[in-house]
């Protein structure tokens, strides 16, 4: 299986504008293309002539909505109709806000693409203003990603001394302006409501919707709120149509998506995949993945983010029904919950057989206590007991019923917050109970490890200043 | 400890403060909060303490329990005094997978602190952090505004080393020395 021909990959007919499978990383190799020069040779910023010179806000809606892009932050609600949910009222203004605040473990994609081509998201960001009539935009990104940001900042002057940002852009009616925010640490802040919080200088705590952003969002403003992959992806649908992105990628799953490949494999990084690949393919072959670590088997892959159900080797690799999982948002979540998992933002964390699953949804847990806003009681102290169950367990004080106490707790938790993060912690409890309930009896019956527990445990203790 | 000295911004920064809040619409400053402290937090020696907190409301012209609310709920905003190098090693998932604990560890053991601590000189903190976007290139820590990735045991010695020389407090707000994707 090591040796998997990517050529074997499913491939569509009729790419003839989207040479290879790039599309967002398609100059990815040229030297210095994070440069406002190199990627102005390259096509950089035709996307944003074209629109202004040849097209009107709502024709550029219509391109999005025919090339079926999907969100690209982990949600996948299509784009397009997204964006025609704009509230429009007279005199009022609108706002763009892109989301850089990629905090979901095992995702790092963003973080990729504005590092190496900052233009394309700077391109994406003035194309889409211009659709949805903003005229002062922000890119609100994490703290940690401080240097990114400047390189970003660096972007954004040679963008406005190149005049395709300030006044009146390439001599139209069209002025239009562009920031960058630097949160300061806090995975809440990745929902699009508590990201507004954040950005008007207030704690992370996401708002109860509705109303939702495209009514009432920054400053009480129609705003919409877009992950760098899906803006940058629009500059692509400009150019090309939306139609011709369409083509690409499989079923309602059209386009590429980054993905962010990580955890025990040969070949960790950022791929650019179409979508329908197959998750074996990705995993095997030595255009991505290149196999487990060390020759090791397969024990089970978190597919889009921490936060999405973990799925055994055999149900990755395939449905319950057999057929080859692929790399889409239908594929991977073919048989629900009980036998599937979500495309989420991408985040495929590779798990190898010498990986005990309890441990790591420990790990999971801790992070989403320690991240939870602590707004809603089901979150905020559900999130506290399923990981002190599970160091319970993990220190060899469990009980045979912290299982179904656990079962308890994340159902108890699971649709009943005012944001998603109280779902985010509650799935991966579920989904490794529900695969891998025999780890848990056996840590119960025999624990292991339990030195590592201690230590870590301590650390939570006493190294949570935040 | 910067409680003792006058609290007012270089001019250099007092400059870039005011830039910031003109990014943000009229009567909007508040905005800028974020930003602002992590300018604060870089000039007066790695942390907010209240009167620092206490200034930049002053600036912004609000009141401080609202900068003190927002300072206490992000990771990033040290509330006590921290090294000149605070090192933020990640904790979270395929980090943890590759062996985040072992660096842990190992620098506690070097620098003879746990994590939450630091060193008697005042040179070197630890903290265990959650998810910092670098899973690929995993373990690895955070040191000011730099990313250490694909670490090993070895090249953590050698940084230690590095930082300890060169003395220097190291801020999120620095410029990158290095850039690894």
């Amino acid at each position: 299986m090591g040796n998997v021909n990517p050529t074997q990959t499913k491939q569509k007919k009729g790419l003839f504008n989207f040479m290879g499978k790039k599309i967002l990383l398609k100059h990815d190799h040229i030297p210095g293309i994070r440069s406002y020069d190199v990627y102005r040779q390259h096509g950089g910023y035709s996307s944003v002539e074209k629109a202004l010179k040849t097209m009107t806000p709502e024709a550029i809606v219509e391109e999005v909505k025919k090339s079926g892009l999907r969100g690209r932050g982990g949600a996948g609600f299509p784009t397009g109709l997204k964006w025609s949910f704009l509230a429009k009222p007279e005199g009022v203004a609108r706002y763009l806000v892109c989301n850089a605040d990629e905090s979901e473990p095992g995702t790092f994609k963003d973080r990729y693409l504005m590092e190496r081509i900052p233009h394309l998201l700077i391109e994406g960001m003035i194309a889409s203003s211009f659709a949805l009539g903003a005229s002062t935009s922000y890119i609100y990104i994490r703290g940690e990603y401080f240097y990114v940001a400047r390189i970003l900042e660096q972007a954004i002057e040679e963008a406005y001394a190149n005049g395709w940002l300030g006044k009146n852009i390439l001599g139209t009616d069209f002025s239009f302006d562009l920031h960058v925010h630097v949160g300061a640490g806090a995975y809440i802040c990745g929902e699009e409501t508590a990201l507004l919080e954040s950005l008007e200088g207030k704690r992370g705590n996401p708002r109860i919707k509705p109303p939702f952003p495209a009514i009432a969002g920054l400053y009480a403003c129609p705003t919409i709120v877009n992950n760098v992959e899906t803006i940058a992806a629009v500059v692509p649908i400009i150019n090309e149509g939306g139609e011709a992105y369409a083509q690409v990628g499989i079923g309602k799953s059209t386009g590429t998506k980054l993905i962010s490949a990580s955890g025990h494999i040969n070949k960790p990084g950022v791929y650019e995949i179409e979508m329908g690949i197959t998750v074996e393919d990705f995993i095997y072959s030595d255009e991505w993945c290149g196999g487990i670590r060390g020759g090791k088997k397969l024990k089970a892959v978190v597919a889009g983010g921490s936060s999405v159900p973990i799925l055994p080797a055999d149900l990755i690799l395939k449905t319950a029904n057999g057929e080859p999982r692929l790399m889409s948002y239908e594929s991977l979540s073919d048989g629900g919950f009980a036998t599937g998992t979500m495309l989420g933002s991408g985040g495929f964390i590779v798990m190898d057989e010498t990986t005990s699953i309890v441990k790591n949804l420990w790990n999971f847990s801790r992070f989403y206590h320690h991240e939870s806003c602590g707004q809603c009681s089901p979150c905020r102290e559900g999130t506290g007991w399923m990981e002190k169950i599970l160091h319970r367990i993990l220190e060899g004080h469990g009980k045979m019923s912290d299982v179904d106490l656990l079962w308890d707790i994340q159902e108890k938790i699971e649709g009943k917050t005012i944001c998603p993060l109280g779902d985010a912690a509650a799935w991966p409890v579920a989904s490794a109970i529900r695969h891998f309930r025999k780890e848990f009896e056996e840590y119960v019956q025999k624990p292991s490890s339990i030195e590592d527990v201690k230590h870590y445990y301590r650390l939570h203790e006493e190294g949570t200043i935040s | 400890m910067n409680t003792n000295k006058e609290i007012k911004f270089s001019d250099e920064s007092l400059a870039l403060v005011h830039k910031l809040m003109k990014r943000y619409p009229e009567g909007k400053h508040k905005s800028a909060l974020l930003p602002i402290l992590h300018i604060a937090q870089a000039e007066f020696d790695g942390w907010l303490s209240a009167p620092v907190m206490d200034y930049v409301a002053g600036i912004l012209n609000i009141q401080p329990i609202e900068v003190y609310e927002v300072a206490s709920f992000y990771s990033m905003f040290n509330l006590k005094p921290v090294g000149k190098c605070n090192i933020e090693v990640c904790r979270t998932s395929s980090c943890w997978l590759l062996g985040a604990e072992d660096v842990i560890r190992h620098i506690e053991k070097k620098l003879n602190i746990k994590v939450g601590e630091t060193t008697v000189d005042g040179m070197f903190s630890l903290k265990a952090v959650e998810c910092l976007g670098s899973c690929g290139t995993a373990p690895m820590m955070q040191v000011g505004a730099d990313y250490y990735e694909n670490l090993t045991l070895d090249k953590v010695d050698n940084l230690l080393q590095r930082f300890k020389s060169d003395g220097k407090r190291k801020s999120y707000t620095d410029k990158a020395e290095k850039r690894s994707l």
